[in-house]
């Protein structure tokens, strides 16, 4: 119960927020918390307020997994990387072959996203491959 | 006549006192409902008590029943609670998937180690401020058991 407190002003934030899905579980001394949240503004604020009560993540109490939700009609989805290309793979893994790159903040196709990882993509010069999804953001 | 009136005033106060004797049903409501924990409400009409809300297991909803049966006035209980579904375990990724993720997710930052050990992840090494949590957020959608974070921040 201890941790639930501890993580209040969080969870608080995560209903106030509209967090779907939301499940708060603590099991062997770790907090889970996992939801879905409509947008990676409300995502990156429930962040903010996990690194406010926890400075740097250094307890190691909680995990944090909280997900974009995703239209199914999104097509296409920008590149977010911090500067640089993102790598197109040939499969689901950094350990497959580059097959291509797209460029930072570059909008590209999405063609399947039925791995929560990796993104299956198409660029406009017609390369089609594996991204890592976290350096994706979906398009409205 | 004299009888007549005898007979009616000894039936009003016959009534009277029955009504005094029995609890009334507010008063059954209050007692049940202070012995009852807390998430239950109790509503009592003519000594029918009902008993709604959530409870954790079978065995507080038995208990919660057999207090208000306990309670001097109830006719019968109707046990309309209802047992809280219990809530699916956290899953943890398994250590073989879990260290290929996590290598995919910390691809990127190269000054971040990261051992993998029973669902734990392990990092070491430094990182900026500004790049750890986009590290936190890419490793907590890995279903890991736990993240301990030994980074020195810059």
């Amino acid at each position: 119960m201890a941790l639930q407190d501890k993580y209040k002003a969080l969870t608080d934030a995560a209903i106030a927020a509209g967090i779907t899905d939301l499940a708060v579980r603590e099991q062997d001394g770790i907090l889970y918390i996992d939801g879905t949240a409509a947008d990676g503004a409300t995502k990156d604020k429930l962040w903010e307020i996990y690194n406010q009560i926890d400075p740097n993540f250094t307890s190691g109490d909680l995990v944090l997994n909280v997900n974009v939700a995703i239209d199914v009609a999104v097509t296409h989805a920008k590149v977010i990387t911090q500067s640089s290309n993102l790598n197109i793979r040939k499969g689901p893994g950094t350990d497959q072959p580059i097959v291509g790159k797209a460029a930072h903040n570059e909008v590209i196709t999405l063609v399947n996203r039925s791995n929560d990882l990796w993104w299956l993509v198409r660029t406009n010069d017609g390369e089609e491959g594996y991204c890592y999804a976290q350096y994706l953001e979906p398009q409205a | 006549m004299k009888t007549t009136k005898f007979l009616m005033s000894a039936v009003i106060a016959a009534t009277l006192f029955l009504a005094s004797c029995k609890p009334k049903d507010a008063d059954i409501q209050a007692a049940v409902q202070a012995k009852e924990p807390a998430g239950i409400t109790v509503v009592v009409a003519k000594g029918d008590v009902t008993l709604t809300g959530e409870v954790a297991d079978d065995a507080a909803k038995a208990k919660a029943e057999e207090i208000a049966k306990a309670e001097k006035g109830v006719k019968s209980v109707i046990n309309s609670l209802t047992i809280k579904p219990a809530q699916a375990p956290v899953v943890i990724s398994e250590d073989t998937t879990l260290t290929k993720n996590v290598a995919d997710a910390t691809k990127d930052f190269p000054t971040v180690k990261t051992e993998v050990k029973d669902g734990v992840v392990i990092l070491t090494g430094e990182i900026k401020k500004a790049s750890l949590i986009t590290l936190m957020q890419h490793l907590s959608a890995l279903k890991p058991k736990k993240i301990e974070n030994k980074l020195t921040v810059k």
